[in-house]
């Protein structure tokens, strides 16, 4: 079996970003792949841009980590000459600058979430290709494949914080559950007029979907619990 | 189309201008528009589409947008190559303005813009991947026209983009006259959204009508079209023949 450990590093991933009734909630997996070994598997794909922008990576881990360190290093100079919090729009505009204009050479998807004064909460996505939409909602990554049946079915307007980070982990759950190239945990990060909030959830901690079984410490465990021969075929 | 030839530019953050990029193909993309000239201006259609290969991922991308007081630009191909083609414009219209002549860049001028911009995109092998089309009224006269990405530009009196050109143009040359009513205009693009509804696979049932007329610029809401499925043959295909499709 080839794991073919020379690959570049990629984060298959899901990653999704979610605006509210006050702000936005961005999550996303922990998974990074090199070939079929998982290289990282508790990866932090949020990463900070400024105090009250964050950016949810996917694709080349190498090419979205080089973008947001030039997006942040860029915004941090705009925020001294500007005199105050950099927007979500300029951030995801020095974002798609890059993307656009280095089309050939990246490949990667993000998806820039934040809350500024002016504008409140607000999602942008940047696909390849460095075309800005600004969305309700946005998924990307390899996961969110599987997740388009589920936000059209699931996504309403004015959720409340708790709502929209409740359908941000579930979503980034069930696409870990079919998705190869995505898993480990579920971070999110809440952005809104107060602060921000960063928050964990282990896998074995997320809800069980088809076909998944109820993690045991041994067979041992199930063997001594009682009940009538499990060992029975 | 491979074109593998690399070349170093300098630092392509600081050179954005300068960087040459050779675009390979399209990642975002917007389907057909479809236009026509009628009685007070220019009417233009466009779904509000943004296909990631096969998935249709984005549905509320605006594919039509007005261009200073006088013309209307359309287009499909690579969302991110126009959004790039409206700040090129933005800064067109902006230096217009500057002037502060009391003339404007009327849909004539825009269009020959568009086109020497294509062209030489195409020349340097690093193209725009968008089909352009642009209408507009000045001075009473109303203006179509279209531009590719290979640069081939054109007029005429009803242009359609992608899937249009095979699957609305023959209903266009059918049906088309001069001195259209906005009603009957409005009815004629709807047919053809309907046909390519029905026939692209990239279309959604979302979409646009833009007018302009001398007045100046609006665009509708977004909307749906009704479908039609009651054909008889529709609710038994296979009747006659078991297997069949």
């Amino acid at each position: 079996m080839d794991l073919n450990l020379d690959a570049p590093h990629s984060m298959g991933t899901t990653i999704i970003g979610v605006t509210y009734n006050g702000g936005v909630v961005l999550g996303a997996d922990s998974r990074t792949s090199t070939g079929m070994y998982v290289a990282n598997r508790a990866s932090d794909k949020i990463t900070q841009l400024t105090d009250n922008v964050y950016v949810c990576r996917s694709g080349s881990a190498a090419d979205s980590q080089v973008v947001s360190d030039y997006v942040r290093y860029f915004l941090h100079q705009h925020t001294i000459q500007l005199g105050q919090p950099a927007t979500v729009k300029v951030s995801a505009n020095l974002i798609r600058m890059l993307a656009y204009n280095n089309k050939n050479m990246l490949q990667t998807g993000l998806i820039v979430g934040g809350w500024d004064k002016y504008e409140g909460g607000k999602i942008y996505g940047i696909p390849l290709g460095g075309t800005v939409v600004e969305q309700p909602f946005a998924i990307g990554g390899s996961g969110s494949s599987y997740l388009y049946g589920f936000f059209d079915q699931a996504w309403k307007e004015n959720m409340t914080k708790e709502e929209a980070e409740q359908l941000v982990v579930k979503a980034v759950s069930l696409a870990i559950a079919r998705d190869g190239a995505s898993g480990g945990v579920v971070r999110t990060v809440i952005i809104n007029s107060e602060g921000v909030t960063r928050n964990f959830y282990p896998g074995d901690k997320l809800q069980l979907w088809h076909e998944e079984l109820e993690p045991q410490n041994s067979l041992l465990d199930i063997l001594n619990a009682a009940g009538p021969e499990p060992m029975a075929i | 189309m491979t074109f593998t030839i690399p070349i170093d530019n300098g630092d392509a953050l600081k050179n954005a201008e300068t960087d040459s990029q050779r675009t390979l193909y399209p990642y975002v993309t917007g389907t057909s528009i479809v236009a026509i000239k009628y009685k007070d201006g220019v009417l233009m259609a466009s779904d509000m589409g943004g296909s990631y290969g096969s998935t249709l991922r984005y549905k509320n991308i605006e594919r039509v947008k007005a261009i200073g007081k006088h013309s209307l630009l359309g287009a499909s191909g690579e969302i991110s190559d126009f959004q790039e083609i409206l700040r090129y414009l933005d800064e067109l219209v902006l230096n217009d303005n500057m002037w502060d002549d009391g003339n404007s860049l009327g849909p004539k001028e825009v269009h020959n813009y568009l086109t020497r911009v294509m062209y030489n995109r195409r020349n340097k092998f690093n193209p725009l991947w968008n089909t352009l089309v642009l209408g507009g009224v000045k001075n009473g006269q109303s203006y179509l026209g279209m531009v590719s990405m290979i640069g081939v530009s054109f007029e005429d009196n009803h242009v359609a983009t992608g899937f249009g050109n095979h699957l609305a143009r023959p209903i266009l040359r059918d049906e088309w006259h001069a001195d259209l009513s906005f009603e009957d205009g409005v009815k004629l693009l709807e047919k053809c959204m309907r046909v390519l509804l029905y026939r692209d696979r990239s279309a959604i049932n979302k979409l646009q009508i833009a007018k302009i007329t001398e007045e100046g610029v609006t665009v509708s809401q977004p909307y749906s079209l009704k479908t039609f499925w009651e054909f008889q043959a529709f609710h038994n295909p296979t009747a006659g023949a078991q297997g069949s499709w």
